[in-house]
């Protein structure tokens, strides 16, 4: 990709007055670190409350009389029974059950929903989404917003000082407070938190508001990946790939009984027919032994050195003190406790697998 | 008395009586971040210029530490096993990472003074 084609935030100025470095990540040009480093950066978020700016991130409304079939054959979800405000972890499949990307739907209303996509995703979303819309009274409408996260155990303080009331919306929902925001009480950090879709102007004046307030410091990317990777939330590209359905990414939890059984979305046949067999390799947590990091493409052996999966993340955990990673197993293996080594530049390093998340959810739920 | 010299890829040697103390600058730990692990070399191995002597590990990336110049491994900066962040806060001082004997100090001269590294880092 050539630097002319690099999408640029809205709020870049901000970040580069913050001192921000910057890097590349899925055809964005993103703050990865701010001054603070990443070590505390990480902590901060845990401990009080982390500003990210996921503009990079893509909403959609998905709204007419035949939204909910759209969705139910575009998802393996049943948006019909939704209550409004409620959301869901779902993905796009492809044929074959495998994962072209993972989503959060929420009900807005009757006819409307808002889906937030990934951004190394959000083009290939869309095509797929209009493509499959033209068989259904529906809209896709990609939404222009400044969209940020505010995660910690002081994010909702820190939005009630900046004018915000959260009170009664609870983890895994979403509705909209003023007009053109969608609020959703969600994240990727594993900490009580909020998503918030705004305009530019809008931003520029709660940014600002939320930066008044001692509690709050703007999070990069570094820390977003290291906080993601704690709690045990998958990336995609890494963690999950079309390569991969739900079955082997241990993530059927996020498809609904009747679904799983009764589903006409797309990859529904190749998904029973994966979970009727059971998967030959699992999404796994790992524990490295010792300080040194086990990243993502190192290969795992086992106690007589056969071949026995390989990781797709892995870095040091600033709140467990240890390395982390995630990875693939052949299924007999993946039991927590299981013993296996990984190929860190000739050294086999052991690592325990090990059950996620690494630092606990500290989610609202109620 | 000892001359420090420093390289394009980041390093700094401080040189006296025919052995290299090697480091990285603070430039370079600046942009790697906070570092986690560093996997420190065996006393003892021959390196020739350009062959990675340590990986350093921030919480996001592992990244090479090249050998400067060719040379013996006599040290390794132990106190890095418990407590990486000596890269960090002290890197060209009590974060160095290795102690090596020339191999052939005639190699010194392609290498940059403190002005000219400056003047490389902008």
């Amino acid at each position: 990709m050539t630097g002319d084609d690099t999408k640029h935030l809205p709020l870049e100025d901000i970040h580069v007055a913050a001192g921000a470095r910057f890097g590349a990540f899925a055809g964005w040009s993103m703050p990865l670190t701010y001054p603070a480093g990443v070590m505390k950066e990480h902590l901060h978020t845990r401990e009080h409350a982390g500003l990210f700016d996921i503009s990079h991130m893509k909403l959609f409304e998905v709204s007419g009389p035949e939204a909910v079939s759209l969705l139910n054959r575009a998802c393996p979800l049943d948006a019909g029974v939704l209550e409004i405000s409620q959301s869901k972890l779902t993905f796009f499949l492809n044929e074959a059950g495998g994962i072209l990307d993972d989503l959060i739907v929420t009900r807005l209303g009757d006819e409307r929903f808002m889906v937030v996509a990934n951004a190394g995703n959000a083009v290939a979303d869309e095509r797929h989404l209009r493509e499959l819309a033209k068989g259904f009274d529906a809209r896709v409408e990609p939404l222009d917003r400044v969209f940020l996260a505010i995660q910690g155990p002081e994010a909702w303080a820190a939005l009630s000082r900046a004018g915000i009331e959260t009170g009664s919306l609870l983890f895994m929902h979403g509705v909209e407070p003023r007009k053109n925001w969608f609020m959703s009480r969600s994240g990727y950090t594993g900490e009580d938190g909020f998503e918030i879709g705004l305009p530019k102007a809008d931003a520029r004046g709660l940014v600002a508001k939320l930066l008044e307030d001692e509690r709050v410091l703007w999070i990069g990317l570094a820390a977003r990946d290291s906080l993601r990777l704690e709690a045990g939330l998958c990336l995609h590209g890494q963690d999950i790939t079309p390569e991969t359905d739900p079955a082997a990414a241990a993530l059927m939890w996020a498809i609904p009984k009747e679904v799983r059984a009764s589903g006409a979305f797309i990859g529904a046949d190749a998904l029973r027919a994966s979970v009727e067999r059971g998967p030959a390799q699992k999404r796994v947590g790992l524990k490295p032994d010792g300080r040194q990091p086990v990243r993502a493409g190192a290969a795992l052996f086992d106690g007589d050195g056969k071949p026995a999966g390989h990781v797709t993340s892995g870095g040091f955990g600033p709140s467990a003190g240890h390395p982390v990673a995630m990875g693939y197993v052949a299924t007999p293996l993946a039991k927590p406790g299981t013993r296996l080594f990984a190929d860190v530049r000739g050294t086999k390093i052991p690592v325990d697998i090990s059950s996620l998340p690494f630092t606990p959810h500290r989610y609202r739920k109620g | 008395m000892a001359t420090t010299y420093f390289t394009e890829d980041h390093e700094w040697l401080r040189v006296e009586g025919g052995v290299a103390t090697v480091g990285i600058t603070d430039y370079a730990q600046e942009q790697l971040g906070d570092l986690v692990f560093v996997e420190l070399p065996e006393t003892g191995r021959k390196l020739s210029k350009g062959d990675t002597a340590v990986v350093v590990e921030s919480v996001k990336a592992a990244s090479d530490v090249y050998a400067p110049v060719d040379g013996e491994i006599i040290e390794a900066n132990g106190k890095l096993s418990s407590d990486p962040s000596l890269v960090n806060s002290a890197a060209t001082g009590a974060g160095w990472l290795w102690k090596m004997k020339l191999a052939d100090e005639s190699q010194l001269a392609g290498l940059m003074d403190e002005a000219a590294y400056k003047a490389h880092i902008g």
